[in-house]
């Protein structure tokens, strides 16, 4: 039976450490909603998550209740939107159009955020995904629950370099039709190299083509139980140090593996997958920085940085597998700027440079996040960091991903806010140097050799 | 049997074991175990009940005990039971 030791330690885990349920996301497939009719076609969208996910907020908030767990936000996942529109969308204005039916039916269920307005275009673009990636600023600026994301890449099929250029210019233009909020479309706006179809994790979300009509996947989160875990074994050796770890990303696991599971039962949609994340927020005590230096580290970015991340992002996914019999998504640390206070603090202290996070992302489960560079950064500049960032993916056969605000009108020194869970954070020095020429060749870069396993 | 963990935590006063027990009488919760110390002035309690007969829903029971908690000047916590059971147990 059930002591109270137990019980005490799981309850300050949620009250002290910041345990949570980062998110119970409903994958939705629109597919059966694909109508040549513009109208018809936002009409059936509207109907078909407005009926699947009504009572998705409802439920999950039963949930927390009963179990005495903070279950944070409630969000919906669809088929990429390139697909859906393809047959009814001719200009970026009846793809914006469904943006704006997202949104919609987003305010009307309650959720925070829906992902999906993506297109997959690792090795080409068809003229409709080309169409929603430019209509993505215009999409970004008119809605507000919206997140878009782009796969330009994967392990398989190469570099998709033409689609990094346009991405290098779309995120320069997010940030100009959303400079009166310091640029915050880009917040919501995910470029991807291996992106996973599961992902429950705003903005990178959506309900890939390989999945069924409508399925449950759930993030867990809890930097703070890992932090304060380790504090008790401070000085200790790294055996001991990664079997901290473990143990305790399997308790968080589990708590995830079971809020999954009720929701599915009582929506009586399938159970997909628990990803095992560590997703820092703003708030004190639930940041991976901090874990980084509790490993050893005076900031995140000193030496030894990507050593201590990479133990930290294996042991979590060996502890959370034991935990649930279908882990997926992300599952690994999340390193993001500007919603992990350490990393922010970081940055200030002049210990973290964007070079030293683009390491940290070989090793980490996601990349480059939520990072604010100044405003007048090239669109080509842009392009380069993010094929860097796609190239590190394809190679090492990892999801990779950018996430990056060009604040429009600030620069380095300078910070901007962007309120909530997104947080605030100290504008970037970016390299100064020209890629122009290698972004404008055009074309794409061949799948690894390491690709050929057939 | 649906078993439910109470746990109250709070400055000691008289009668907190008193009122849980008469709030879970009246909404037939059966008390299968309790456990109590109190450390240095700080009273605290776990219960393992059985809900299976109450005839309210988990979420209002959560409610109600919270209240009750504020009024006694205590922190009162409601959790199904699988909670710790999944976390603590392979």
């Amino acid at each position: 039976m059930i002591n109270r030791y137990e019980v005490a330690e799981t309850n300050e885990m949620i009250e002290k450490e910041n345990l949570d349920v980062r998110t119970i996301t409903l994958g939705i497939s629109l597919l059966d909603c694909i109508d040549a009719d513009l109208k018809l076609l936002n009409e059936k969208i509207y109907n078909k998550i407005y009926n699947a996910a009504k009572d998705l907020v409802k439920v999950g908030e039963e949930i927390s209740k009963e179990y005495g767990i903070p279950i944070v936000n409630k969000r919906i996942s669809v088929t990429p939107i390139a697909l859906i529109g393809s047959a009814a969308c001719k200009t970026i204005q009846d793809f914006a159009g469904i943006a704006q039916t997202l949104d919609k039916v987003a305010k009307e269920v309650g959720v925070n955020f829906i992902g999906g307005y993506s297109a997959l275009v690792s090795k080409g673009m068809t003229p409709a995904e080309e169409l929603l990636i430019r209509s993505i600023p215009l999409a970004l600026s008119t809605t507000e629950r919206v997140c878009s994301s782009v796969n330009v890449g994967s392990t398989k099929t190469g570099i998709n370099m033409d689609a990094v250029k346009l991405m290098g210019e779309m995120i320069k233009e997010a940030a100009e039709y959303t400079k009166e909020n310091d640029s915050l479309g880009c917040a919501k706006l995910v470029v991807f190299c291996n992106a996973p179809d599961d992902n429950p994790f705003m903005a990178g979300a959506f309900h890939g083509v390989t999945e069924a009509d409508k399925i449950i996947n759930v993030g867990v989160s809890g930097p703070g139980v890992v932090k304060t875990a380790l504090e008790k074994v401070r000085g200790e050796n790294f055996e001991i140090l990664c079997e901290t770890i473990k143990k305790t990303a399997f308790k968080v696991t589990r708590v995830g593996q079971l809020v999954a599971q009720e929701a599915s039962k009582r929506l009586q949609v399938p159970f997909g997958i628990v990803d095992l994340s560590l997703a820092p927020t703003p708030a004190i005590g639930d940041s991976v920085a901090d874990i980084l230096c509790e490993i050893g580290l005076e900031y995140a970015g000193a030496p030894g940085t990507t050593a201590a991340l990479a133990l930290l992002n294996d042991q979590v996914k060996k502890g959370g597998v034991m935990a649930s019999s279908y882990v997926g998504g992300l599952s690994g640390a999340f390193i993001p700027v500007s919603e992990d206070q350490g990393m922010i603090d970081a940055v200030v202290a002049g210990a973290l440079t964007l070079e030293k996070l683009e390491a940290m992302t070989c090793v980490c489960s996601v990349g480059l996040d939520m990072i604010a560079i100044p405003g007048d950064t090239k669109a080509t500049t842009i392009s380069g960091i993010i094929a860097d960032e796609m190239a590190i993916g394809m190679i090492n056969q990892k999801t990779t991903a950018v996430r990056i605000i060009p604040v429009i009108g600030k620069g380095v020194g300078e910070t901007v806010e962007f309120g909530g869970l997104l947080g605030y954070a100290p504008i970037m020095p970016v390299n100064p140097f020209s890629c122009d020429a290698f972004v404008n060749r055009g074309g794409r870069i061949p799948a690894p050799i390491h690709s050929f396993k057939n | 049997m649906e078993k439910t963990i109470i746990t109250v935590v709070g400055k000691d006063t008289v009668g907190i074991i008193a009122k849980v027990c008469t709030y879970l009488a009246e909404n037939k919760v059966n008390i299968l175990d309790i456990s109590q110390t109190i450390v240095s002035g700080y009273f605290n309690m776990m219960m393992i009940v059985d809900t299976g007969a109450m005839t309210k829903m988990h979420g209002d029971l959560a409610d109600d005990l919270k209240a009750l908690g504020e009024e006694i000047g205590v922190v009162i916590k409601c959790q199904k039971e699988e909670i710790f059971d999944k976390m603590h147990r392979i």
